[in-house]
């Protein structure tokens, strides 16, 4: 088990540079003019033009720039955002309020997934079954831009259940609309997924051999069941992860939450290649993190996975 | 039972991040309802040291921060308000600023002329790269602190300038100051206005020259507020009242300026009482503005001028009679109809009305809707047969691009196609190269109320913003002629005789002005905007 762990953390390293060095290079093949991103649609004096130049090395070649962004890194440096500011500080300053939102998002889909796709499951075919499918076709059919909105004209706006817009200090009330919103981004697949798999595991020889045994009607499904069933499930909500950061980007924007998805999409727009690069790596780094913990998860739940 | 220990600490996981979840939040900021404080909504500003906060948001803060050496009144003229005088020598050359004695900084710094001539200092040294620094060009000692590329884009650098101080800039007493232009303006007084003129208490400075670690975030100024605790990034900066301010005292406590991504989320706030004061409606709020806000959203005029530029010089485009044809195929008051509602007015002049010496409908026949003759002038002068206006798709520019195409296309029986590029810095990049990107779409937003801040940005040969390579040498000398001339009256005049060439050689096509959106809640009244899109923050009061 621990040497697995050292041997996944050494191929992260490898996983990161990579990663950083392509969304580096795209970043930079993205780039027409900064200078002039920065001052709008007036025209850049030419001293300026010159001394952010220099700043920013914006005349070096991308290897040369890319040395230098992974000399800072390496000394811990993050650099600076075109607008002069530290970027590891607007790292600290955006990632709190982000962590809580995809939590509680995560956390909403997965009981409502797991809940309703295990009744689904056991009432195959039943009204309810084709219900959650009507509802679950009509989630995907609607993209996060319509979404979220919507949900803010009808639920703060309109009928005043939730305040319209949240700041960085978003209490948990806040921060229950958004999050509502970016569960709906990985509800659906989570849903399917947990009915299709306890269906399965119904007809699974344990079952009836639980069955056969006495046990609880209960017990087999909330427990023998599901454990079994959870095993895709889990690995989608690894996965989800990644559809939940760049679901973000809509739903911080809609609801004014100045998290990862905001900074992102603002450093894209002012094409600040440093500051993309600094928030995609943590992205990066959360994400190997995160599908490592689900990896270390189906040891748990599945006593057959062993890890050498 | 095996197993049963991963199910715990699965729960505890849970149990533990909803606790994450759950706290980190709660301080609710929200003032006690009745307080004499209010709300204004902004973007994130991009700096608040003066000479660099040149975007709307940064100098809009600013305005609570600081106090302006002058001001303008309801004729723009100029009006002294943190300055006692400023007068010019005969050959408004050397222009002397008396300051008015017993301001302070939110510090408690005095504030000296020497404040001024540190902050200016910065402000024109070309390595600090400060946006606003080209506001200091007129001043004597400009160019040795920003020394040319010797070979413009190519891989020599700039020569490191040999001096930090501007040598126009000279010490008289405490209050008192000098400032040698190098070469006559007699409106030099109007420029002042502009934020990058504020000045900078010694505690800004780490060493000379060299603007203290963290200072920007806690900003002190001259200003009737002062920040309270720091700026914070991408949520909000809050000013209190400067408890004994020496000048005009506003009317309420306090302003808390909430940053938003967004405009239309702003709007939502809006609404929803959250916010006080929303300084541009966006477009997709409109036609439901009036119905939400009834006579609390508002209009008033600022100096947004909206224009197409030709390619003078491709030989298609080169006759003004081509170019006063495509004008006359416009139909102006239906866009501005149509498309933006009536928030923006239909322009037949090259400068904006805010401006003294605007006159209106200058151009005469050339802007007035006329199909036949259009089509009539169009054929006579032999136009293409293909005309292309690009425009940048970051900035809603779409929809009024395609509808002009399609008026062109109406009247003149010729092929028109909106030409998307994806950002400005694009098009203006392939219309510096001389590509045939076809008629441009252009905007232009004063830096100060004066003719001259359109028409030589915009149709000067070596103008910044002339992006459509016309020049004319009448022209050129015309404008030179009003920067000197002895009294901004007679400066208007020569610039008037500027603007009749641009009558009568129409290198762009003025379509419109722009105008303030705003909408404030039931919260606060006589909220006014200036032609700075600033809020007015010594008139706007709470309702009690």
């Amino acid at each position: 088990m621990f040497r697995y762990i050292v041997r996944r953390l050494l191929q992260m390293i490898l996983t990161f540079f990579g990663a950083t060095f392509v969304v580096f290079a795209l970043m930079f093949a993205n780039q027409d003019d900064p200078i002039q991103a920065l001052v709008g649609e007036k025209t850049a004096s030419d001293s300026l033009r010159a001394a952010l130049t220099e700043r920013y090395h914006l005349d070096e070649g991308f290897l040369t720039q890319y040395w230098y962004y992974m000399k800072g890194l390496l000394t811990g440096d993050l650099g600076k955002s075109l607008t002069g500011r530290d970027i590891s500080e607007m790292l600290a300053d955006a990632w709190p309020v982000t962590i809580r939102l995809a939590i509680l998002a995560i956390l909403i889909a997965a009981a409502i997934a797991v809940t309703t796709g295990v009744y689904a499951g056991i009432r195959r075919g039943g009204l309810f079954d084709n219900g959650t499918l009507l509802m679950t076709l009509l989630l995907l059919a609607m993209p996060i831009v319509v979404l979220a909105p919507l949900a803010q004209l009808v639920f703060a706006m309109e009928l005043r259940w939730f305040p319209a817009t949240t700041t960085k200090n978003a209490t948990l009330y806040e921060l229950l609309l958004p999050a509502l919103v970016l569960a709906t981004t990985v509800i659906a697949t989570q849903l399917r997924v947990t009915r299709t798999s306890v269906v399965e595991n119904l007809r699974a020889d344990y079952v009836r051999t639980a069955r056969a045994k006495g046990l609880a009607p209960r017990r087999v499904t909330w427990v023998h069941v599901l454990r079994n069933s959870l095993i895709p499930v889990v690995t989608l909500i690894g996965v989800d992860l990644g559809v939940l950061m760049s679901g973000a980007i809509v739903t911080e924007e809609v609801f004014n939450i100045p998290g990862v998805g905001f900074n992102l999409a603002r450093g894209i727009r002012t094409e600040d290649g440093p500051l993309v690069v600094g928030f995609v790596s943590v992205l990066v780094i959360i994400f190997l993190i995160v599908n490592l913990a689900v990896d270390l998860l189906y040891a748990a739940l599945d006593p057959r996975i062993r890890y050498e | 039972m095996p197993g049963k220990r991963p199910w715990k600490m699965a729960a505890g996981a849970a149990a533990i991040s909803l606790l994450v979840a759950g706290c980190g939040g709660g301080d609710s900021d929200d003032a006690s309802a009745n307080s004499n404080t209010i709300v204004i909504g902004i973007a994130e500003p991009e700096h608040l040291l003066p000479t660099n906060a040149t975007d709307d948001s940064g100098s809009q803060v600013l305005s609570s921060l600081f106090y302006p050496l002058v001001n303008f009144n309801s004729q723009q003229e100029p009006v002294e308000v943190a300055a006692e005088s400023i007068t010019p020598d005969k050959a408004n050359r050397v222009w002397t600023i008396k300051l008015k004695p017993g301001f302070t900084f939110h510090n408690g710094e005095p504030v000296t002329a020497q404040n001024y001539i540190d902050a200016w200092n910065y402000g024109a040294y070309g390595p600090n790269a400060q946006t606003g620094g080209y506001f200091f060009e007129r001043i004597d000692g400009y160019a040795e602190m920003n020394p040319l590329d010797p070979d413009k884009d190519g891989p020599q650098k700039p020569p490191t300038p040999k001096t930090n101080e501007l040598s126009g800039l000279e010490k008289v007493n405490d209050l008192t100051f000098t400032v040698k232009l190098s070469a006559p303006f007699s409106s030099f007084e109007s420029v002042l206005a502009y934020s990058v003129f504020h000045p900078l208490p010694k505690a800004a400075f780490s060493a000379p020259g060299v603007i203290a670690e963290g200072f920007e975030d806690q900003i002190i100024g001259n200003g009737p507020f002062k920040l309270k605790g720091k700026w914070e990034h991408d949520n909000e900066v809050v000013v209190e009242k400067v408890s004994d301010f020496k000048g005009q005292v506003p009317k309420i406590d306090g302003i808390t300026w909430k940053i938003y991504q967004d405009e239309q989320t702003q709007y939502a706030d809006l609404v929803s009482g959250n916010v006080d004061v929303q300084m541009n409606i966006p477009i997709e709020a409109l036609s439901k503005a009036s119905a939400d806000l009834g006579t609390r959203f508002q209009m008033s005029e600022n100096s947004g001028f909206d224009f197409i530029g030709f390619p003078t010089y491709e030989s298609e485009f080169s006759k003004p009679e081509v170019r006063k044809a495509i004008s006359m195929a416009i139909n102006r008051e239906e866009i501005s109809d149509q498309i933006f509602l009536g928030s923006r007015i239909p322009a037949k002049s090259f400068v904006s009305p805010v401006v003294r010496g605007y006159r209106e409908n200058i151009c005469g026949e050339a802007c007035e809707y006329n199909p036949v003759e259009a089509k009539r002038l169009y054929d006579k002068n032999g136009g293409p047969e293909e005309i292309k206006i690009t425009y940048n798709v970051d900035g809603g520019h779409k929809a009024w691009v395609d509808a002009t195409c399609n008026q062109i296309k109406a009247s003149l029986g010729v092929n028109c196609t909106g030409s998307p590029e994806p950002k400005f810095s694009v098009l203006q990049q392939k219309a510096r190269a001389h590509e045939p990107i076809g008629l441009i779409r252009l905007g232009w937003i004063m830096d100060y109320p004066l003719m001259e801040n359109y028409l030589g940005p915009l149709y000067s040969t070596n103008g910044s913003s002339n992006h459509y390579g016309w020049s004319n040498s009448n022209f050129d000398r015309l404008l030179k002629q009003g920067a000197q001339a002895p009294t901004p009256e007679a400066a208007i005049k020569k610039w008037q005789q500027a603007e009749d060439i641009l009558v009568q050689e129409m290198p762009v096509i003025p379509l419109r002005f722009m105008q303030n959106v705003y909408g404030y809640s039931e919260k606060v009244q006589n909220v006014e905007m200036d032609l700075f899109k600033k809020v007015d923050l010594y008139e706007i009061e709470t309702i009690a």
